[in-house]
């Protein structure tokens, strides 16, 4: 097989480095491509239950015309105590998704012309841009604007924790945090919905969290250079073989 | 002046406050009362105050409050400082007056000054929560606390505790249990000097403006009343023999006033924040109307096949897992 015929014509060089562990390309009588292993499926909807969990509490405590919200956590006791715990199981969880995600978010150079082109993003004209490995820039905002956010929020939430941090700061210091938490908090819910909207508004985008597979269209669409790399090596490096798939997917 | 009033003896005594007379309420709104009481006033003339803290027992007393056995550490505030169980506490500062070398021993009775604009009542998010009656009594009413502290930074005077133990905010309540049935504050009561004294506002302006006067004639020119207009005035006042630097009586502030973070925070960063999560929100339903949905084309499909078909790095798909769709 010809290099023209593996990469496509005028195809970018590509490099396994767009893969990520867990990734796998199938051809059946449809092209299925493993995005998501179940473990960062997991991880991820733990995450996003926190999150929301956090944001409808958090909220309720923001104004007053949201205070009702309480009443989904057993009341404003309950809801003061608990919001700081999720918060907790959040910042860990996150964690998790930050270092499986972190290596394939880096900003690359070509990130910077996907922006320039966000009125084709927009458009969903998508020939016009450059090909796009595992995440686009618009990916990359999201994963870097929610790690930093979040930072920002479980700092500034345990100086805020009353329980049992709120005599470690002065008073002045306290307002500042209460202020900065707050918006950060409008931020990141800014970028949630940001999130959930282009998840929702790329079709069949969804199947990458839920199933953790898409399909090769999808794929071909979306993220072509990650699908050439994929094409082209199959795996990561550091991976072990056929073994160690699950028996479901390995055909002799 | 009701200090000296002695209980009301008639078996049903009406009540002269209560909820209909809240002209603030947190979190929530009220409607217009149909009464304005008379605005009431402590008035604490720091210069007549002996350190007795006959105030101190006797509001542990009246509000039924159990402060812990403390630790002497060599000054005689005592406990260290307000506790979810000490709602007044007597703060000793030794201060030198420049002018004539002498050590003062300035007393400061410390507790819920009861601002007209209260910074607590403005930051806390709890309905109800805490109240402001139109004679000036701002309370906690404690079954709707939730033990946030947001109280504790909106208060200019760094005055609410919250309870480890129920997760509740306390203060001074003024004693508005008393003051419903026509009796002054428990301190009031109990103060053997008459510093701590209790009336309408205007009656203990014209009283502090009397000790004033009487300073002023001792010697102390710079005395003067601590009625703060950056909270739009105080229901707790101070007569100051040095009122021209109140930060001298154990850190009260010069110029209270709301904090301008605490102003930013439950004022334009509401508003700016749902404008702007309402923003992102319409900007997604209109984009998804002008748009339409990104779809997967049948050519995305054919190039994807034609691309995996025979690549190095594809593996064959067991038809009985293969997804339809």
């Amino acid at each position: 097989m010809t290099d023209s015929t593996l990469r496509g014509h005028n195809a970018p060089a590509v490099s396994k480095d767009e893969i990520d562990s867990g990734d796998r390309l199938y051809v059946g009588r449809e092209v299925v491509v493993d995005r998501y292993t179940r473990w960062a499926r997991l991880n991820h909807w733990v995450t996003a239950i926190c999150l929301i969990l956090l944001a409808l509490s958090g909220l309720a405590l923001f104004h007053p015309s949201l205070f009702w919200l309480t009443a989904l956590f057993g009341g404003g006791q309950w809801t003061r105590a608990i919001h700081p715990w999720i918060g907790v199981v959040l910042f860990f969880s996150f964690t998790g998704l930050f270092i499986r995600f972190f290596r394939l978010n880096l900003p690359r150079r070509d990130d910077a012309q996907w922006a320039a082109h966000i009125g084709d993003v927009l458009k969903g004209d998508e020939e016009k841009l450059p090909e796009v490995g595992k995440y686009n820039a618009g990916q990359k905002f999201v994963f870097w604007a929610m790690s930093v956010l979040i930072v920002i929020l479980i700092a500034t939430g345990l100086m805020i924790w009353q329980r049992y941090f709120a005599q470690y700061l002065t008073i002045p210091q306290a307002r500042v945090a209460v202020l900065v938490h707050s918006m950060a908090a409008i931020a990141i819910i800014c970028v949630w919905i940001i999130h959930v909207y282009a998840a929702f508004w790329v079709a069949d985008t969804l199947r990458a969290m839920t199933r953790g597979n898409v399909s090769g269209g999808w794929a071909w669409r979306h993220h072509r250079k990650w699908l050439r790399a994929l094409a082209a090596y199959g795996k990561r490096d550091d991976e072990t073989p056929a073994a160690k798939r699950p028996a479901g997917k390995r055909q002799v | 002046m009701t200090i000296n009033v002695n209980p009301p003896v008639a078996p049903d005594v009406e009540m002269q406050m209560g909820p209909q007379d809240y002209i603030r309420r947190s979190a929530s709104s009220v409607p217009e009362p149909t009464r304005q009481l008379e605005p009431v006033a402590k008035l604490i003339d720091v210069s007549k105050c002996i350190g007795c803290k006959a105030c101190q027992s006797a509001c542990l007393e009246w509000n039924d409050l159990h402060e812990e056995v403390g630790f002497n550490t060599g000054v005689y505030d005592n406990p260290h400082d307000l506790t979810p169980d000490t709602f007044t506490l007597m703060r000793f500062t030794e201060w030198v007056n420049p002018e004539t070398e002498n050590l003062e021993w300035l007393i400061r009775k410390d507790g819920c000054m009861h601002c007209a604009d209260p910074g607590c009542l403005k930051a806390c998010p709890a309905p109800g929560a805490i109240v402001q009656y139109s004679n000036g009594v701002v309370d906690f009413i404690h079954e709707n606390c939730i033990g946030c502290g947001y109280c504790v930074k909106g208060c200019p005077f760094d005055i609410p505790r919250i309870s480890k133990v129920d997760n509740r905010a306390y203060k001074c309540t003024l004693c508005s249990d008393r003051i419903a049935v026509g009796q002054g504050p428990a301190c009031a009561k109990a103060c053997p000097t008459k510093a701590i004294v209790f009336g309408t506002k205007e009656e203990m302006k014209a009283h502090a403006a009397e000790r004033i006067e009487d300073l002023k004639s001792r010697g102390y020119d710079k005395a003067g009343l601590y009625d703060p207009e950056g909270v739009g005035g105080t229901h707790v006042m101070y007569v100051l023999h040095h009122a021209d630097k109140p930060s001298i009586y154990a850190n009260l502030p010069d110029n209270p006033r709301i904090s301008p973070v605490v102003e930013a925070w439950k004022g334009v960063t509401r508003y700016a924040g749902f404008a702007v999560m309402g923003l992102a929100a319409v900007a997604g339903m209109l984009h998804m109307a002008v748009s339409g949905r990104n779809r997967v084309t049948v050519e995305d499909d054919e190039q994807a096949r034609r691309l995996a078909e025979n690549a190095p790095g594809a593996e064959p798909l067991d038809p009985g897992k293969e997804p339809l769709s």
